[in-house]
């Protein structure tokens, strides 16, 4: 594969020299370091609904963005043309943060290679045909009704992304990666005679149209929607106040993500904002609890051969047997807070400036057999499935909303329960985690991770974990 | 190359030439400008012009779009070959049609004061002391206000521009203006963010930079000293802002695109009672200078105003061409388009009718309750109507504000929630495009210790 400094030149005639001279111009006013940012991104979208393929769709973003940082300062300006011109008069506004009138020392770069290859795909979905694609909705509109008569409206979507980018920076740092992104989500209603339960689900990775096969198929994702959909029409009313809750493999690691994961990004931490600012070194959970986020994983949502300043991904431990161990860094705290880099300075597009944002956030395995874990509570709630959650950073209070749990009982797993959101305070709620099954499973692959307005993929995981107490916000005193 | 209607009436009939039955193409352009101040310094400083084309065709009743950001003429050539040829694999789908050459605006009678020439001509420096004195009313508000997440004032000037095949032509700028601030207060080891912010269309219309930071300060401070409660049901007041965020879950039941699908506990329900009977809600994109408003909607129809509840009664949904077919009924203007995929359904300016009580009677109307001034999470199913989410705020006992609240939870069923409402505030004022009064509920289940 050739460079994306090569798609650059090809498509838009830019060429090293260019880039050079463009950094030169964001320093022109002084300032501490700069960096371009180049992305061709092209996002197709297929829908299903009422068994028609009523939407095709594609999106072509481009542009550059360019950053001057000067102390704690920065300044940024992007263009959608990828041209010299355009990119000199953004250069020219970002500069306007620095105010040093010293000559500038020329800005030399060197192209390098990322440093693995995280993505294997032997063909790029944009270049699959449209017929591949409908036919793969298709079966999973035909599963999700087979499922059962009651399911009577499905909607199916196939998301795909390849984005071209392009890193240069005052530092002499020449690096890109090409980032395939696919994504197949399925929605059911089912309707018993008025009473109306949706059910829904997805999965997909940094990868081709193969990644759609065997779990992550039409028909496994089909199955899950519908069959979530008509547990729920028996639902009752959740329970309401403080129990043990068991959360199931995978998906429900969305807990770590709000719990923990947020409050160690970086960028809180130097400005003393979270509920984490200063605790390194303390124990902020249970002794078997380790948390790692990791964005080396081969093919995953949340994986990075780089990050968006150029930065290889790595993987950090955040918590090790409950004591708080490390930081999501990018790029500006890293630097400021003399802490080594993580790979974890994101962007949502050239439009944004880049954070500290997590990659893949999931708990290690334990010892605990998952049966034994839900036989060992009296009265709790077993939740296996979610939609989103959020967190107060300085508070340290986060909230999680089940979209499939049920009750336990003397052990027992009996009644599914209607939605409920969970709450809990990030630094003392995994101090309560009394066990942790030996079955890590990393979520599908649908994460979209939002903050101050950005959004980005990302990925969590969990093995079967039981929290001995955690407050339930149903409606059943 | 500029963007003009010119251009995309090219590009409307280099579609049709291409075989599409119908086309319709959006352009957006904005000017964006943000500073974030933090600790009385500038911490970044963000200023970009941006634009970007969307097509959308029909052919022989199939759809499909495209987008981009590039527009040298090769991108253009291709953003239609694309387009058409991704319509050849859609079905045919009967409600995919663009309105009618009688139904859409023709031209517009008042002017909807939707452009501020001060916000075009503010210099960078005085953006820059906006939102410094912002951040130094909060945090000298109080010496328990220790640090600051920062303030941010930020502004907008935006144009868009829509020609369809059908005859419509038209464009309007726009322009927005926002200040926010999040201060942190703290006591002992407790540490509590307050946000505060407003944002409008006009300058003149924005709150004061020492109001703004001095309702944030005490947003945090009131937060100090939070415990949980014990589980129980009683009655909530929500502040104006969270009777606000109240809209944003009845929209999701509202709007034609869940109502159709079925995917909606309103489904079925229009000229029912669904409320209590003093409340009304109204979606308005005519109001004069509102965030919200503009001309015409996403297909060129002339924007109205809507009442979708009246006195209890619900009396529509919000509903674009596509949805409003799919139902039998006609569209409501609410069509919102991004420049990829078909219209969607968004709201304009939506909002509860204020009443005729101060929120401080109601408060004192409860003996024994919760006053929520913060929500958080996404608990809302508006297929069921069943309603959990993270909430803090105050307790209230006898009538008065006490102890600070949070790490509990509040659930109901919106139709209860809807039934429940007893009281509405006379303190209704837009900051964005929703707003409501202070309401309070007769009861949900507060879940905590």
């Amino acid at each position: 594969m050739s460079l994306p400094i090569q798609f650059f030149t090809d498509n838009f005639n830019i060429t090293v020299a260019d880039i050079e001279k463009l950094l030169a111009v964001a320093l022109s006013r002084g300032g501490d370091y700069a960096d371009l940012y180049f992305e061709h991104s092209v996002l197709s979208n297929l829908s299903l609904d009422e068994q028609l393929i009523k939407s095709a769709n594609r999106a072509i973003s481009q542009g550059v963005g360019v950053r001057v940082i000067s102390g704690e300062r920065t300044g940024y300006a992007y263009c959608d043309e990828i041209n010299p011109e355009a990119i000199r008069t953004a250069a020219i506004t970002a500069a306007h943060i620095a105010n040093s009138t010293a000559d500038v020392a020329p800005v030399n770069v060197t192209a390098h290679d990322t440093p693995r290859n995280l993505y294997h795909v032997a063909n790029p979905a944009s270049e699959e045909s449209l017929a591949n694609k409908i036919e793969m909705l298709t079966r999973a509109d035909r599963t999700a009704r087979a499922y059962d008569p009651r399911i009577r409206q499905v909607q199916a979507s196939l998301v795909d992304e390849y984005k071209v980018i392009l890193i240069a920076t005052s530092e002499g740092l020449l690096i890109g990666d090409f980032q395939p992104l696919v994504r197949m989500n399925v929605s059911c209603i089912a309707d018993d005679d008025g009473n109306l339960q949706a059910g829904r689900t997805g999965g997909g990775g940094r990868a081709g149209l193969d990644v759609f096969v065997d779990q992550r198929s039409p028909e496994q994702f089909a199955t899950a929607a519908a069959r979530q959909a008509i547990v729920q029409l028996d639902a009752i009313e959740a329970p309401a106040g403080t129990m043990e809750v068991v959360l199931g493999p995978g998906w429900p690691g969305i807990l770590l993500h709000e719990a923990v994961g947020h409050g160690l990004e970086s960028d809180f931490n130097r400005k003393g904002t979270s509920a984490f600012s200063g605790m390194i070194g303390q124990k902020v959970a249970s002794e078997l609890c380790t948390i790692i986020d990791d964005g080396t994983i081969e093919g995953r949502r949340g994986s990075l051969n780089i990050d968006d300043e150029g930065h290889a991904s790595s993987r950090t431990v955040l918590i090790e047997n409950g004591i708080l161990r490390g930081y999501l860094q990018d790029h500006l705290s890293a630097s400021l807070t003399k802490a080594q880099q993580t790979g974890n300075g994101r962007r949502e597009s050239y439009q944004c400036l880049p954070m500290p944002r997590m990659t893949n956030t999931f708990m290690l395995s334990g010892q605990d057999s998952p049966e034994d874990v839900i036989a060992s509570v009296k009265r709790g709630l077993y939740a296996v499935n979610f939609g989103g959650g959020q967190v107060d950073i300085t508070n340290g209070k986060f909230v999680f909303s089940t979209s499939e749990a049920y009750l336990i009982e003397d052990g027992k797993i009996t009644a599914p329960v209607k939605g409920a959101t969970l709450i809990g305070h990030g630094p003392s709620a995994l101090t309560k985690v009394t066990a942790v099954g030996h079955d890590l499973a990393l979520d599908q692959g649908v994460g979209l991770c939002g903050k101050s307005g950005q959004s980005v993929p990302v990925g969590v995981g969990l093995p079967t974990i039981k929290i001995s107490e955690m407050t339930v916000g149903g409606t059943k005193g | 190359m500029e963007i003009t209607q010119a251009l995309l009436s090219d590009i409307v009939h280099s579609a049709l030439k291409r075989g599409a039955t119908e086309a319709e193409v959006i352009a957006l352009e904005s000017n964006e400008f943000s500073v974030d101040i933090r600790l009385g310094e500038v911490e970044t400083l963000e200023e970009s012009a941006s634009r970007g084309l969307g097509l959308r065709v029909i052919y022989e009743g199939r759809q499909a779009s495209a987008s981009t950001s590039d527009i040298q003429e090769k991108s253009l050539e291709k953003l239609v070959a694309d387009a058409v040829e991704m319509a050849r694999y859609t079905s045919v789908d009967e409600a995919a049609v663009l309105p009618s050459r009688e139904e859409l605006l023709r031209e517009s009678e008042t002017d909807l004061q939707l452009y501020d020439e001060a916000i075009a001509a503010l210099p960078t420096e005085r953006k820059i002391e906006i939102a410094q004195a912002c951040e130094a009313a909060a945090r000298t508000y109080d010496p328990r206000i220790t640090n600051s997440e920062g303030a941010r004032c930020s502004t907008t000037l935006g144009k868009m521009l829509l020609v369809t095949s059908s005859g419509f032509t038209g464009e309007y700028r726009g322009s927005n203006c926002g200040l926010m601030v999040a201060p942190i207060a703290r006591d002992g080891d407790q540490m509590q963010l307050g946000g505060w912010g407003d944002r409008q269309r006009w300058l003149s219309k924005l709150d004061s930079p020492e109001e703004i930071g001095n309702e944030a300060a005490r947003r945090a401070l009131d937060k100090l000293g939070a415990r949980k409660i014990a589980t129980q049901e009683v009655p909530i007041v929500f502040d104006a802002s969270m009777a606000a965020e109240l809209l944003s879950s009845l929209f999701e039941a509202v709007s034609g695109e869940s109502v159709f699908r079925r995917a909606s506990f309103l489904v079925g329900k229009l000229d029912e009672m669904i409320a209590a009977p003093a409340l009304t809600v109204i979606d308005d994109g005519c109001l004069p200078g509102a965030v919200g408003s503009r001309p015409f909607d996403g297909e060129g129809l002339p924007t109205r105003r809507t009442a979708v509840i009246e006195n209890g009664v619900l009396r529509s949904y919000l509903l674009n061409t596509y949805t409003a077919r799919k139902l039998g009924l006609r569209s409501t203007a609410n069509a919102m388009r991004g420049l990829t995929g078909a219209p969607s359904v968004g709201v304009t300016n939506f909002y509860i009718a204020a009443g005729e009580t101060p929120p401080e009677e109601i408060i004192a109307s409860v003996k024994n309750g919760f006053y929520v001034t913060e929500q958080i999470g996404f608990g809302f199913n508006p297929v069921t109507g069943d309603y959990s989410r993270g909430a803090s705020g105050r307790w209230i006992e006898n009538g008065r504000l006490t102890s600070a609240v949070e790490e509990v939870t509040i659930a109901g069923n919106f139709r209860e929630i809807l039934r429940g409402i007893e009281m509405i505030g006379n303190d209704l004022r837009f900051r964005g495009n929703l707003a409501a009064p202070t309401l309070k509920i007769n009861k949900m289940m507060v879940s905590g210790d």
